[in-house]
């Protein structure tokens, strides 16, 4: 650009002067101060420890536990160690986490559209919901679910009963275990292959449809796919399968699968709560999208639910996503409440119960706080990572 | 196919009959009579508020009409679930904002409704865009987002949307209102070669008196929710007859 040799370079400010020297050294002097002062809480706590006996380091996570817990997606049992009943806690929160988030969403999605709806007495209902759960606290409405109305469940000996084989009562929900034979393994290879087959076919059927503008009935070619061929395999492997029947036992009943009632009434009020957070993010999401685009797709022939699902809904998605993390990385948070109706997710069975038992509250506590973090960070990635996808394309 | 034969035998291609409308206790469109032959170009024009926009968002039932009839194509408009569908294939519209889906590209912009409506074939559609991309004048702006064209390219993308599902019948809401000045003649070029090709039938809401004594066949002037007059341009320009229509139009020429 410029053609004579001596360039001119800007003239500097002195070095005290300067803010990128300043700001160096403000970083430098903060950072300095919040090393000194937890070093010096690490030093003071271990001290203290050491001073009053209290043993340190992570050693007890190999120790038994003692005691057993009624949820465990894991084998255990009283002979378990500390570290397993970490585990199983860590599960449990990590599946309430989640089934309360497909949940929240699926409700919340429905009652933020059904808010929006023209007919009056859905909008209506849909606004009462609204109102009513989102203003009381979790923590009485996870005690409504459990204490009023899974109460009134009738006693073991009562139970409702189907098929004498499923059985509900105030203990929980005991389902048939399936019991796998030692030919299973087909069917099981079967069941992949019919998924792999519907991959294939879904990329054939879109490349088809791209070309030809023929749509393919996928969704019923490949549910006959999924369940006639694996369904096949079974019956000419001789059916090994069988059931492991729950049966009343004494005051319980013994064997199959038991939903217990501390996750229903975790999961009610944890969906139905943060789901009116979520309705209110999808209606002002969709709310937010102009309605000029609405006519635009009407105009050029879309109906309504296309041009929800086409035009206004991906629109609304980059308004809706980071308020819906915030509420994702709150239910998370919030099944921690779990600990009150005594579902054992890892603030009852971990910071709880071995928190009493080994009395190593700085490292237990630590490690709770870690899986928090790491579980919230985790999800928030997630959504930024979706948010970015969403993102329009602007100039 | 029957039904396009069946149309055409129609002598209107719009047909607005004692129409009234009201948007609460605000009466919009008071008694309007329109008739629109196949193939006719119309402009409506008028002071703010007097209700153009109405019209034209009435015909393809963007708007509900509450007294009178309308019929496109002959047959009267009712809302009707299966019938708006067809309606609005037949009908395009352009908006003053242009409305393109932000989230799509240019060409998926274009092909949305005709895969998803026509049920046509994704390269079938996508060629059938590029052609009409080329037609007004940006298919090198295929694979671009919205967001990054001017506003006299996105207005000419969304005359091609439209143009991409094969109206028979093209409405215009003041296509050139919100464009910078020297983006106006490149939406309106667009627009005039359309009107000349023949046998598209327009209804055009606009100021744009160039255009209007360019292409329009005939001008409606409407104020205060009622067609105040209606003529052939040159009559319209050169001897109005209302006073309101004097008023407007000295308004007009004097800036």
């Amino acid at each position: 650009m410029n053609d004579s040799k001596n360039e001119l370079t800007p003239s500097k400010p002195p070095f005290w002067n300067n803010p990128k020297y300043r700001a160096l050294v403000f970083q430098v002097v903060l950072i300095s101060i919040v090393a000194y002062f937890l070093f010096s809480v690490i030093q003071n706590t271990l001290g203290n420890m050491e001073a009053r006996g209290i043993s340190t380091g992570f050693a007890f996570l190999s120790e038994t536990s003692g005691f057993d817990i009624l949820q465990k997606l894991i084998p255990y049992s009283s002979e378990s160690t500390y570290g397993d009943t970490f585990v199983v806690g860590l599960l449990n929160t990590l599946l309430i986490s989640a089934l309360g988030i497909v949940f929240a969403t699926i409700l919340g999605f429905i009652v933020g559209i059904a808010r929006l709806s023209n007919n009056w007495l859905i909008a209506k209902i849909a606004l009462v919901y609204i109102e009513i759960f989102r203003n009381i606290p979790l923590l009485i409405q996870m005690l409504f679910w459990y204490l009023v109305v899974l109460r009134a469940m009738p006693s073991a000996r009562d139970s409702f009963s189907l098929f004498d084989s499923f059985f509900l009562n105030v203990r929980g929900l005991y389902l048939p275990a399936p019991v796998l034979g030692d030919g299973f393994l087909y069917t099981s290879i079967a069941l992949i292959i019919a998924l792999v087959a519907v991959f294939v076919l879904k990329r054939w059927a879109k490349h088809r449809q791209e070309k030809t503008g023929k749509a393919f009935p996928t969704v019923w070619v490949s549910l006959g796919l999924l369940i006639l061929f694996p369904l096949f395999v079974f019956l000419m492997s001789g059916a090994p399968l069988s059931w492991e029947i729950p049966e009343l036992k004494g005051f319980n009943f013994q064997g199959g699968i038991t939903l217990i009632p501390e996750l229903f009434a975790l999961l009610l009020a944890i969906s139905i709560y943060t789901a009116t957070f979520i309705a209110e993010i999808v209606r002002s999401g969709i709310e937010a999208v102009n309605h000029g685009q609405t006519e635009a797709a009407l105009s050029v022939g879309l109906n309504r639910s296309q041009t929800l699902r086409l035009v206004v809904i991906p629109q609304a998605m980059r308004v809706i996503i980071p308020p819906m993390t915030s509420q994702y990385l709150n239910l998370a948070k919030n099944s921690s409440l779990a600990t009150a109706i005594g579902y054992p997710d890892i603030v009852s069975v971990f910071m709880g119960t071995t928190l009493n038992q080994t009395g190593q509250a700085v490292e237990i506590i630590a490690m709770t706080m870690a899986v928090y973090l790491v579980l919230s960070l985790t999800i928030s990635l997630f959504m930024n990572w979706y948010n970015a996808k969403m993102s329009l394309v602007e100039r | 196919m029957n039904q396009t034969n069946k149309n055409t035998e129609q002598p209107y291609a719009i047909e607005m009959i004692n129409l009234n409308k009201w948007y609460g206790d605000f009466h919009v469109l008071k008694d309007i009579n329109l008739k629109v032959k196949h193939g006719e170009r119309i402009v409506i024009c008028g002071p703010s508020g007097s209700g153009k926009s109405t019209v034209i968002r009435c015909i393809n039932h963007l708007e509900e009409h509450q007294q009178g009839q309308i019929m496109v194509n002959g047959k009267e408009i009712t809302g009707d679930i299966k019938q708006l569908e067809q309606l609005r294939t037949d009908v395009g519209m352009c908006f003053q904002h242009f409305n393109l889906f932000p989230h799509l590209s240019i060409l998926d912009n274009l092909t949305l409704a005709p895969i998803w409506v026509r049920k046509i074939p994704k390269a079938e559609a996508e060629a059938t865009a590029m052609k009409y991309l080329k037609r007004v004048k940006i298919p090198d702006q295929a694979n671009k987002y919205p967001g990054q064209l001017s506003g006299g390219q996105q207005q000419r993308v969304a005359i091609a949307r439209s143009l991409c599902m094969n109206p028979k019948i093209m409405l215009f809401d003041e296509p050139t209102s919100a464009l910078d000045p020297e983006m106006i003649s490149e939406v309106l070029d667009v627009m005039i070669e359309l009107a000349n090709e023949g046998g598209m039938t327009m209804v055009c809401v606009t100021h744009e008196m160039g255009f209007a004594k360019q292409v329009a066949d005939r001008v409606i002037f409407m104020d205060a929710g009622q067609i105040i007059e209606e003529n052939t341009p040159t009559e319209f320009f050169d001897n109005p007859q209302s006073e309101r229509t004097q008023l407007f139009l000295s308004q007009i020429i004097a800036h």
